[in-house]
């Protein structure tokens, strides 16, 4: 067990906007507090970004895209290994850093959200180099080229959620693309990008990427609604999501859209067949709707379990969550830490109170949770686990809280309609023992993602996008780049005579 | 005898009516367009009136009485509706953050939609939509 020191020294006590490659004070002067959700105290201070900071971002980016464009796939490539090389050499003190800025256990971040960020950025250093354009043979005298070429200047939207592994997602695409970026993070999670930038400010040149902070309708809609970006990307909520798309369609230009879910967990009858290894993984799976708090747009929020073994499974699933360890993120060993604000724990509390008005019983947890001491102040919320019927509004909404409800389906028709009866398409979980069983169930489900026989897992190279309302375009996969190119055609005539028109 | 009230699916707490208050203050007119989804999904996002296309797509859930104001309509998605329509909104307000472009969110206080079911009566007066 470890238990990390706050990482005072990690933080300057006051951050500009990231421009051109150096820190550039905001245009109004104004800043705003970060208070970390462990604690509730302020621990900086970070600039209140307007439509002028977004402005400047917008010129250094626009200064920077054409040489970064052309720059060599390789060498760019090489650019985002030696990042991912430098996230590596600093995996704790950013895994730290996360803990203390969004409230989420410093074992995730440790094992998941930084490994994850330096995987991404060398599985697209390797997708770059490795994508091939197009040749079509028209006739005998004519070639179709086909280039991938980068859009150019490009914005995007991080949510608080993976302040980091975000912002990678999102960046590593762009950037092997050949684009240069102006990003917003969330003004809920708006430090430890800063402190990603500087640590990798000798390995970008400047301008590339640009990081404004500051709140959504003073700078995330100047950027999203600025006609100098060539294309939007965002993830979030779903009123945003279409408020983006309607600036957007000022513009004329692409977006990619992640809008979140509510995501069925199918627990076939075979599951339980065995008290085996396969059973506890998948209980682990049950559980997993309490990993980073919940907060997670897949999180597997709605268990559905076949009635055969609903009370058994049920009742070891239950077993598994009053096992887990809530208390200081900073500690190895906390499994559960803060929510990461006081407007999403209240938020929570409130689908609590409509949950139990609809009749849905509470089988654990239910309530707020006070760790004591310093942690008093956070923002902590018992793993809960409901009981009801998937008409109900806790069923239907993403709570983005450690909170989880339970159903039970008949059989396979059932249990697909109780799946797929959502407005939403991003993540599901399939488990069941029967191969062939399992693939017809994941094939039926109308959702961008089914995890089978396993749950919330990121590899690169699996692509990850929603169905339905979660939006669309893909990302953690090769066909990101594309949504960061636009296709260049050249068609080359080698005919040597006239067509016969004139 | 006074005017009954009319029955309505929202509400808007005082302190909730206060913010409104400031931010019309600062941006004329006001609507609402009910969020569903991610992070902070279920929130009531705040825009100046118009800022936020609504199309058949939406479903006008009511409009909320502040006094000194104009009438703040509180929209949502009719697909989101189809979940929601059995509950009465309350808009709130909590010390916190939000993300999204509401127009709230620099002033250190964030919206929040409380729920509780209709009554039968309410069901009854606000009829199919």
């Amino acid at each position: 067990m470890t238990i990390f020191q706050p990482p005072t020294t990690t933080f300057k006590a006051r951050y500009e906007n990231w421009i051109g490659g150096a820190w550039v004070p905001p245009v109004r002067g104004q800043y705003f507090e970060n208070p970390t959700p462990v604690t509730g105290q302020v621990f900086c201070e970070v600039a209140r970004g307007t439509a002028e900071d977004i402005e400047l971002a917008l010129d250094a980016a626009h200064a920077a895209a054409p040489a970064w464009g052309r720059t060599a796939p390789a060498a760019r490539a090489l650019v985002l290994t030696k990042i991912a090389d430098r996230i590596a050499e600093n995996l704790e003190l950013l895994a730290v850093a996360e803990s203390w800025e969004n409230g989420k256990p410093v074992r995730e971040t440790l094992a998941a959200d930084i490994p994850l960020a330096v995987d991404h950025l060398r599985y697209y250093a390797g997708a770059i180099r490795a994508q091939e354009g197009g040749l079509s043979q028209i006739d005998d005298d004519t070639v179709a080229y086909h280039f991938n070429e980068p859009l150019g200047v490009v914005g995007q939207i991080i949510p608080w959620n993976f302040p980091l592994l975000m912002a990678i997602w999102k960046l590593a695409p762009a950037l092997a693309a050949g684009n240069a970026v102006v990003l917003k993070p969330a003004e809920q999670t708006p430090a430890t990008v800063l402190v990603l930038m500087e640590l990798i400010a000798d390995l970008l040149p400047p301008g590339v990427v640009n990081v404004v902070n500051g709140f959504g309708v003073e700078a995330g809609k100047p950027l999203a609604s600025s006609s100098r970006i060539r294309k939007i990307s965002f993830t979030g909520e779903t009123t945003t999501g279409r408020l983006i798309m309607q600036y957007a369609s000022g513009n004329l230009i692409p977006v990619t859209l992640e809008l979140g879910g509510k995501s069925p967990n199918l627990f076939f009858a075979d599951v339980a067949a065995e008290q085996d290894a396969f059973y506890d993984k998948a209980l682990e799976g049950f559980a997993m709707f309490a990993l980073n708090q919940g907060e997670v747009c897949t999180c597997p929020s709605r268990a559905l379990i076949q009635a055969p073994i609903y009370d058994r499974l049920l009742s070891d699933g239950l077993e598994r969550v009053r096992a887990m360890r809530q208390g200081n993120p900073l500690d190895t060993d906390t499994m559960v830490g803060a929510q990461a604000s006081n407007d999403q724990l209240e938020k929570i509390l409130s689908y609590i109170d409509i949950g139990q008005a609809e009749g849905a019983k509470v089988l654990a947890g239910g309530e707020r949770v006070d760790l004591g001491g310093d942690l008093s102040g956070g923002y902590y919320v018992a793993p809960t686990v409901f009981e009801g019927d998937n008409s109900m509004r806790i069923f239907q909404e993403e709570i983005f809280g450690p909170v989880l409800a339970v159903t039970r389906f008949e059989d396979f028709e059932d249990g697909i309609a109780i799946a797929n009866d959502t407005l939403y398409g991003l993540g599901a979980g399939v488990w069941s023992r029967d191969g062939s069983n399992a693939y017809r169930a994941g094939r039926a489900i109308q959702a961008g993602r089914v995890w089978t026989n396993c749950y919330h897992a990121y590899p690169a190279h699996a692509a990850f996008g929603g169905y339905k309302n979660s939006g669309f375009g893909r990302e953690t996969h090769q066909m990101a780049l594309q949504h960061y190119q636009q296709t260049k055609n050249l068609l080359v005539s080698y005919a040597p005579k006239a067509q016969g028109f004139f | 005898m006074p005017a009954l009230k009319p029955i309505s699916q929202v509400a808007v707490t005082e302190a909730a009516a206060e913010l409104l208050r400031e931010l019309t203050a600062e941006h004329g007119p006001l609507m609402f367009h009910q969020s569903g989804g991610c992070c902070d999904g279920s929130a009531p996002m705040c825009f100046p009136a118009g800022e936020f296309l609504t199309s058949d797509s939406d479903v006008l859930v009511g409009e909320l009485a502040v006094p000194g104001l104009a009438p703040v309509a509180v929209w949502m998605a009719r697909d989101q509706f189809a979940y929601w329509s059995h509950t009465h909104l309350t808009i709130d307000v909590v010390p916190g953050r939000g993300s999204g472009f509401s127009l709230e969110s620099p002033t250190g206080r964030r919206f929040l939609t409380r729920s509780r079911l209709l009554t039968d009566e309410e069901s009854a007066a606000l009829g199919p939509r």
